[in-house]
């Protein structure tokens, strides 16, 4: 049986900041879902399913907060997963989404991924001692410092690259009126002068902690021809792949399972060269460096030039290949939402309603996410045409 | 083991109401779409799926539509004696609300029975300023106090968890912290890829096959990578800063977390030359920790190419 093409049709998100202490959890989905379904000219009444995205329930301390929030997402009566891969979440949720529409099951899924950071402290849920061993682990930072100087090491990066990433998605972020961090004036140099909080990462090449959430409608040909949105950004291709956190000689700094995901997407989208083909990419950058590192990782350039990009102001928005041009996880990190907010981000790309951010003329956009210790890769192709296959 | 941590909520306009009254002694309903009153108030309507926005005062006297015994009360339950949960009808509501019953025994509640409000002798703006309810007897429903509808008081709350529970070690990792409590370290390999792994697994990640073959390893090896560990966190042991790296003990084939010291960390270098500092004998447990840290060996640095497809 042929995939049924399906659409973005609807993206919304809330405006991503520190401490959301007016709303709550529900009520913060409920502002990126109303967003949504605005975006897509539908109320509750015409969604079929809901998929539900969020990262490790220790984050906000409520188990199965999808059981709690059925009333908010409207989903009495209909299908309510939950997609659980942690910081990919975002990413997979869609996908998981978008699959119930591209197999037929569904003509309209509503997908919302969301995170209330601010109720918890997500240092403290990464660093939970495990019995018996070296209490030396220290968050997220703690645990990818060290890929970090590996990946440095082994491609010759120079040590401003970082700083670059940093600097350019701060200042992307600027023109997103959505994105948390609105740091007027971030430099090259003022990044370089922060605080180095796991060396070789500094204060400015670290994502915030945020509350957010993100709202997707997916919808099949069918439907979105009923609709009226004129602009959907049809899904090309969706590829997931996942592999252990540690085993001998598993490469941490280029993953297989994302070098894999990534050559297989672009195989179902039918593009041969994605650095000329795609226009633009939102890639899951919680760490300045992941740029370079991701960038190899998707195959837009070789092993150990992926730095050379960045450098080359390729990654920025009028550049080759725009990356994170909506200030990214750098600049918005609600640790569940991260992900969708990256496919949704390269939806509004293709749909031309980027708004200050916009790429002018991008036809095709990547949104990439990944999760755990590097181990789970969720990534999407969209883009302004129907597929060809 | 032990994990807790006081997480914070914000209540949202509708519940920041909802607990604002119960602490003043009132308690309010939502009243839905369909003209229903329903304690607590929900924040969005199940059925129409909108936001709530209209609130009323209830009675804090009730009737009991159905009840269940708790005989042995757990920690954090309502009361410290056997009691009833119940859900409880109060009066001007159309949804029960599920609460405890103060009452010495089963005998002593029925379905149909009417309810009080004890209400808790602090209000602290939460659910547990109803302490529990007790039987009204003939007594009549006293009006409701009457709420001003301003900014609510309340508007967030902490949830306090905790969760204690035993950690089982797996068979191989037994013979490894037995191992260490004895100075030694234990690895096993893959009969399969051959790979040492340590801590062992029980089954190699590669090849799914248990692994059988063990190895005792030396307490030296090679730095692959590190950080420098330079922010504070809630539950940190280790003073900042601190060199967090991988060591890969000769003969193993993945490396382990641990300290280094003895170093300025400005120092410290990847394929540098390490060996543990143990504990002194005495005070040696089933634990990583009884290595207190690895410290450079003064041998020349390890080749890149001898680690590098171990990063």
């Amino acid at each position: 049986m042929a995939k049924v093409p399906a659409a973005v049709i609807g993206v919304g998100q809330t405006h991503h900041r520190a401490v959301r202490e007016d709303v709550s959890m529900a009520g913060l989905l409920r502002e990126a879902v109303d967003r949504a379904l605005e975006d897509a000219g539908m109320t509750f009444a015409d969604i079929d399913a809901v998929v539900v995205g969020k990262a490790p329930d220790l984050f906000e301390g409520v188990m199965m907060p999808e059981l709690y929030l059925a009333d908010a997402l409207g989903a009495a009566g209909k299908p309510l997963l939950r997609v659980h891969t942690a910081g990919s979440v975002g990413g997979s949720t869609a996908i998981v989404a978008a699959s119930l529409v591209q197999s037929g099951v569904h003509e309209r899924v509503l997908t919302v991924a969301f995170e209330k950071q601010s109720e918890s402290n997500a240092m403290w849920a990464l660093s939970i001692p495990v019995p018996f061993i070296m209490p030396v682990h220290a968050g997220a930072g703690g645990y990818f410092a060290p890929h970090v100087r590996s990946y440095i090491r082994r491609s010759g990066a120079p040590g401003h690259i970082g700083a670059m990433v940093a600097a350019k998605d701060r200042n992307n972020a600027l023109k997103n009126p959505y994105a948390h961090l609105q740091n007027e004036g971030t430099t090259v140099e003022s990044v370089l002068a922060s605080t180095m909080l796991w060396d070789p990462i500094r204060f400015d090449e670290t994502c915030p902690s945020s509350d957010g959430a993100c709202a997707l409608v997916i919808a099949s040909e069918d439907a979105v021809a009923k609709s009226g949105v004129k602009n959907p950004a049809w899904i090309h291709g969706t590829q997931m792949r996942s592999e252990p956190t540690t085993a001998s000689e598993r490469d941490q700094v280029n993953p297989q399972a994302g070098r894999d995901a990534s050559a297989a997407l672009y195989k179902q989208a039918g593009i041969t060269n994605p650095l000329e083909e795609i226009d633009c990419a939102e890639i899951y950058v919680p760490f300045s460096w992941f740029e370079p590192m991701w960038i190899e990782n998707l195959g837009f350039a070789p092993q150990g030039d992926g730095w050379k990009l960045t450098e080359a102001g390729d990654t920025a928005i009028g550049g080759k290949l725009p990356i994170n041009m909506s200030g990214g996880v750098l600049s918005s990190n609600p640790i569940g939402a991260s992900g969708m907010l990256r496919f949704g981000e390269a939806a509004l790309q293709v749909r031309g309603a980027a708004g200050e951010h916009q790429v002018d003329g991008a036809r095709k956009a990547l949104g990439h996410a990944y999760g755990g210790g590097s181990q789970f890769f969720a990534m999407w192709i969209v883009g302004s045409e129907k597929p060809g296959n | 083991m032990k994990v807790e941590f006081d997480y914070t909520r914000s209540l949202g306009s509708v519940l920041s109401q909802f607990m604002s009254a119960l602490k003043q002694h009132s308690i309010l309903g939502g009243v839905l779409a369909d003209g229903r009153v329903v304690v607590p108030p929900p924040e969005y309507d199940p059925v129409t799926h909108a936001a709530v926005t209209e609130l009323v005062p209830v009675s804090d006297f009730g009737v009991v539509q159905s009840w269940s015994w708790v005989a042995e009360p757990v920690a954090q339950q309502p009361l410290e004696k056997p009691f009833a949960f119940a859900q409880i009808l109060l009066d001007g509501a159309d949804a029960p609300l599920l609460h405890a019953v103060a009452v010495d025994s089963p005998a002593d509640i029925s379905t149909g029975m009417r309810v009080r409000v004890r209400w808790a002798e602090q209000p602290t703006g939460t659910i547990r300023d109803i302490a529990w309810f007790e039987p009204a007897g003939d007594a009549v429903t006293e009006g409701s106090a009457s709420m001003e509808f301003g900014a609510p008081e309340v508007t967030g709350m902490t949830s306090p968890v905790r969760l204690a529970y035993d950690y089982a070690a797996s068979p191989e990792e037994t013979k490894f912290f037995r191992g260490l409590a004895e100075g030694k370290i234990y690895g096993q390999r893959c009969p399969k890829c051959e790979k040492v792994y340590v801590p062992p697994r029980g089954a190699c990640p590669v090849d799914g096959v248990p692994t059988t073959d063990e190895v005792e390893l030396p307490d030296r090896g090679t730095l692959t990578t590190y950080c420098v560990v330079n922010v504070p966190f809630q539950g940190q042991t280790i003073p900042i800063p601190y060199v967090s790296a991988y060591v890969l003990l000769d003969g193993a084939d993945i490396a382990f977390l641990h300290l280094i010291l003895d170093i300025d960390a400005a120092d410290v270098r990847m394929g540098m030359r390490v060996e543990a500092v143990w504990k002194p004998r005495e005070e040696w447990t089933t634990s990583l920790d009884n290595i207190k840290y690895f410290r450079p060996t003064g041998e020349p640095d390890a080749d890149f190419d001898t680690y590098k497809h171990h990063l």
